[in-house]
Parts: C-alpha cells; structure tokens; sequence
C-alpha cells in the first residue's frame, strides 16, 4: 500500500481527469465538425419534419 | 376459454411479467403495512396496497380480454395521451399550491392555519415545487420523449405494456411524494424529499424509463439517432446517477418511514448541490432541450439553424454543467476552491447555453412571420428567449460577489421562476399545443383565440413575478448588509419581511396569472379533444345539392 498515497490517486484523477474529459470532448467536437458528417446531418435535421403523426409506423 | 385457431390468445410476456409482479408489490405492501408500528409509514402502506391491488385487478381483466398486445406497426401513443392529460392536470394543481403559498407569503395573517399542520407553508412549499418540477415537468418530458424517439427512430416504444408501468409508476411515486409532505413525512433535501422507500420505487420506475428508451432507440429503423433523443438520454441517464447517489441513506428500520443520511457536514451540502444544480440541468433544462430540438423545428416547418451546432452544444452543456452545483455554497465550509470551481464552471455555461438558444431562434430564419400568425410558435419563441434570460442571469449570480447580495433573497427565486415558467412552462405548453392535435387526430385546435388569451396572460403574470422578486431580492439584500454609523446592523429580519409585502402581492398575483393561462389552455385541449375528427367528417356523404352561385 506504500506507493498509493492520497496525493498520487488525487493527481492521478485531476491530471488523468482532465485529459480523459478533454479528449472526448474533443472527440465530439470533432464528429460535430468533421466535413463528411455533414451529409448525414443534414438528413437528420430533416427527421422532425416528415408527415408522421399518425400512428402508423413508416418503413 | 374460447381458443380459436387462427389467433392463439396467449398473453405477451411483457405483460405477464408486470402482472406477477404487479401482484408480488400487492402482497409485500399488504404484509409491510401488517406488521409496521409506524402510524405514517402504514399510512402510505395502505395507499400501496390500494394501487397495487387496483393494477393487479385491471391486469387480470386486460390479460383474460386478450387485450394489452404490442402491434409493432402501430406507435404506442395511448400511452402519450395519457401523458399530456397527466401533464396538464400536475401543472394545474403544482401551479394552484404555488399560488396559495404565495399567499400565505403575502398575507401570512390570513393564510395561516395553525390548527391544520399540513397546510404549513413548510409542508406545501415542497408540494409545489415537487407539483411543479416532477409532476409537470416529469410527465411532460416522458410524454414528449416517448413520442419524440418513436417518431425518429421510426420505431413503436419497446417493452410492450412496460412504458405504461413507466407512467402509472411515475405517477404512484407523485402521490407518494405529495401525500408524504403534507403528512409530514420528508428527508429534508431541497428538491429530493420523499423518503427511503419512495425513491426506491422511484428507482425501479426509472431504471424501467430507462430500459425503454434504450430498447426503443436499439431496435430504430433510422441509421442517425436525432440529437433530441441524446438530450432525452442525458437527462434520464443522469437523472438516475443523482437521484441514487444523493439519497443514499439508512433507514432507521425496514417498515419506518424515517432515514438518514449516508453524508454529513460539508460533504452532505455538497453532495445536496451536486443533485439539486443538476436537476436544473438535466432535468429543467437538457430534457426540455430536447423538446426544443424536436418540436420548434417541426412546428416551423423548417430544420433546426445548424445540426452541427446542436451536437457541440450536447457534448458542452453535459460537460460543464455537472461542476456548476457549489455556486450554491458560496461563503460556507466548502473550501474556497471548490467554491470557485462551481463559479467558474458556472461562467463557462453562458456559452453552452447562449449558443443553444441562438440555434432555437435562428431556427425561426426566414419563418418570423410565424411570430405574428401562430401563437404556439410565439410561445416556444419567448420560452427559448427566457432560457436564454435566465441562463444568462444564472452565471451572473453564481460570481461570489453577486451571490453575496443575491444568495438567500428572492432574487434567487425570481431567478428560478423566469427558467421555470418561462423557458421550462412555456416549451412544454408548445410541445402540448402541438402534440393533442397529432395525438386526438385532429386537424387543428379548438382555438388559437384561446392560445392567444394563454400567452398573453401567462406572459404577462411571468414579468410581474420576475420583476417584483428583482425589486424584493435587492431590497432584501441591501437591507441585510445595512449598517448603522456605529457599526451594529440597522434592519431586524422581520423588517425586511415586513418591506416586501408589496412585491409579495405582486408575485401571487403573477402566479395566479400564469395559472389562469394554464386553466385557459386545459379548457382550450379538451374542447379540442372533442373536436369532431377530420376523418369521420369526410365519411359522411356530402350533400346531394349544392346551391348554385
């Protein structure tokens, strides 16, 4: 137990942390960027106003 | 039994599965009630063994007439229907409690009843802001996040008769909930105060909510899941986290209705804030962005400004909000650190917010003529307008300087109410607009005459309540830190209760404002709902003759 000190798990979890989060934020940034995206989201934007309120399931 | 052979009647698991256990809950409350000597923890056994006994009793009949099957080609939307006329009815009683309870502020001579315990401002205070956040707000949400991610994912609900669980669940921890404060029965968190036992139920409710909608999204037939599906996600997912977490508690036996917490000192507030700011985030303010995403474009007729903005604004706003919560325990035990962290997290929100709000509105480009001519698209207008009034206030007040005048005063609550009834009541009251109409089969409403008279009202009662709380809040706060020349403080508290009776007024008179507008609009979706449909209108045979002209 000698070598997991309290200060080596809090910088472990700060500095792991920040990386980790930073990544995957960066990570969403990028898909949300990402030019080839663009087509997807594009029809995707679309969903909300096909013609759909009835209750019949579309194929 | 009548079996016929071309349509074997044998019950949907899904539906057995919620029967037996339907009837398992019967026999546990009937047994916990028996042996409890706790006078309010039987209290709530009884109303247990009521619902369970009654869902067990609908069961048998739903199951033995063959009914509660799950036609995979048809949307679940009875379901929904249900959830809007839940909606409604929560957001009259939440906003009903709210209006007495203000009164009880302004006239705390007249309004108060020493005789009745449960009508203490400290039992009803919870009432409404329960009535109003869960009640409404919750079956708000579940009602639009079921229709959103079923119209997107081009898919019915999964779980067959389990969403209804969700629902009726839901709705028996609401009575829990609200019996037990006027009971007396509260563990005292802000915002999470039913007992051990009801957030148990609340759990198992969620978890169902949960499976649900990741059931429905894992069988859609579309390849992309739409962003208002990923804000719908982030507010169940991490409504579960903070709701397990902050109540995790020992009870004092297994049949008593008291518990305390696991958290003490610091810790305890912190963990309380960590709960309580993100239930604004996530629960006032991801799960209503993703009805914005969903129904603003679809009632525009025009897709959202920018889809690549939407996902950014996500993946920001979960990410910086969840570190917001020790802007609320400024100048207290919580290192001084901490305190800044939440400041800072909270400052860095303006951009989440403001960019999400741009991409509401800018939506609206090249549609603002639908200002003028549709009063449900002016209504989730001025909701993302406030959204964006009160996320930018919010920031503002979490600064330790600001909060020093702001915290404690009804600043904070003027604060809360132009997120609550503008962005929070406004969105849903759109979302409703629209969806009876879709969901009733009807080609329009009743009366946008009506929605007119809902919006203009409602509007109007959300300023004079923000206004007079700005006009109390500050007062309050410049009278608290008002010194005399030889130093000892110049206002006794109760004189600046006294100082606010005016704005006190004002504020219930706002409220009941806001509440009128709610009742207009019940009225104004009844009479749509019996509206004649559209369709049995063009099957009658047209008239023989028509005049000439």
């Amino acid at each position: 137990m000698s070598g997991l000190s309290y200060e080596t798990v809090a910088m472990f979890a700060q500095q792991g942390g920040t990386l980790y989060f930073a990544a995957i934020f960066a990570a969403g940034v990028a898909y949300a960027l990402w030019p080839r995206n663009g087509e997807a989201f594009r029809r995707a934007a679309m969903l909300p106003l096909e013609k759909d309120e009835d209750d019949n399931v579309q194929a | 039994m009548n079996h016929s052979i071309t349509e074997p009647d044998r019950a949907p698991l899904d539906a057995v599965l919620l029967y037996v256990l339907t009837g398992l809950l019967a026999l546990g409350a009937i047994f916990a009630t028996a042996f409890s000597d706790d006078r309010l923890f039987r209290f709530h056994g009884y109303l247990l063994i009521g619902a369970f006994i009654l869902a067990f009793a609908l069961l048998t009949v739903a199951l033995s007439s063959g009914r509660l099957r799950s036609p995979q080609e048809r949307y679940a939307d009875g379901v929904i229907r249900a959830g809007v006329i839940a909606t409604m009815f929560w957001a009259v009683v939440g906003l009903l409690v709210g209006v007495v309870i203000a009164a009880q502020l302004a006239w705390p001579n007249i309004m108060y009843f020493p005789e009745h315990g449960w009508l203490n401002f400290g039992r009803l205070r919870p009432l409404h802001t329960s009535g109003v956040i869960f009640a409404f707000g919750g079956n708000a949400l579940i009602a639009t996040s079921f229709y959103v991610v079923q119209r997107t994912s081009k898919a019915r609900l999964a779980g067959g008769v389990w969403p209804w669980f969700v629902f009726w669940g839901y709705q028996l921890f609401i009575v829990l909930a609200a019996t037990g404060y006027l009971a007396g029965i509260t563990q005292s968190r802000e915002y999470a105060e039913p007992e051990w036992y009801i957030d148990l139920w609340l759990t198992v409710v969620w978890v169902a909510y949960l499976l649900v909608f990741l059931g429905t999204l894992w069988k859609r037939k579309e390849p992309h899941i739409y962003v208002a599906n990923w804000f719908y996600l982030a507010f169940i997912v991490t409504i579960a986290l903070l709701h397990v977490i902050n109540n995790l508690a020992m009870p004092v036996g297994a049949l008593h209705h008291r518990s305390y917490s696991l958290f003490a000192g610091v810790q305890d507030a912190l963990t309380q804030w960590w709960y309580g700011h993100n239930a604004v985030g996530f629960f006032l303010t991801a799960g209503f962005l993703g009805m914005m995403y969903y129904f603003v474009p679809k009632r525009a007729e025009r897709p959202v400004y920018s889809y690549r903005l939407s996902i950014v604004h996500f993946w920001s706003l979960i990410f910086i909000y969840i570190w917001a919560g020790p802007h609320h325990l400024h100048y207290t035990a919580l290192p001084q650190w901490a305190q800044t962290l939440g400041m800072t997290f909270s400052i860095m929100l303006w951009m989440p917010s403001w960019g999400g709000m741009i991409n509401g509105l800018m939506t609206l480009s090249g549609a603002w003529d639908k200002l003028r001519t549709d009063p449900v698209i002016r209504m989730m207008v001025v909701a993302i307008a406030f959204y964006g009034m009160s996320t930018f206030e919010g920031p503002l007040m979490s600064i330790r300087a600001v909060n020093s005048l702001s915290h404690y005063t009804d600043w904070t609550i003027g604060h809360v109410h132009s997120g609550a009834l503008g962005w929070v009541g406004f969105i849903s009251f759109g979302a409703m607009y629209c969806m009876v109409p879709w969901l009733w089969k009807k080609d329009r409403l009743y009366s946008n005459q009506l929605v007119e008279w809902h919006f203009w009202i409602a509007t109007t009662g959300i300023l004079l309540y923000i206004c007079a709380m700005w006009v109390s809040g500050i007062m309050e706060g410049l009278m608290w830190r008002e010194y005399t020349p030889q130093g000892f403080l110049a206002n006794a508290f109760v004189e600046t209760v006294a100082a606010k009776h005016v704005e006190n007024v004002i504020r219930m008179l706002g409220g009941l404002m806001y509440l009128t507008g709610a009742l207009i609009m019940s009225y104004n979706l009844w009479r749509t709902v019996r509206l004649p449909s559209p369709v049995s209108a063009a099957a009658t045979p047209a008239p023989a003759l028509i005049p000439a002209e």
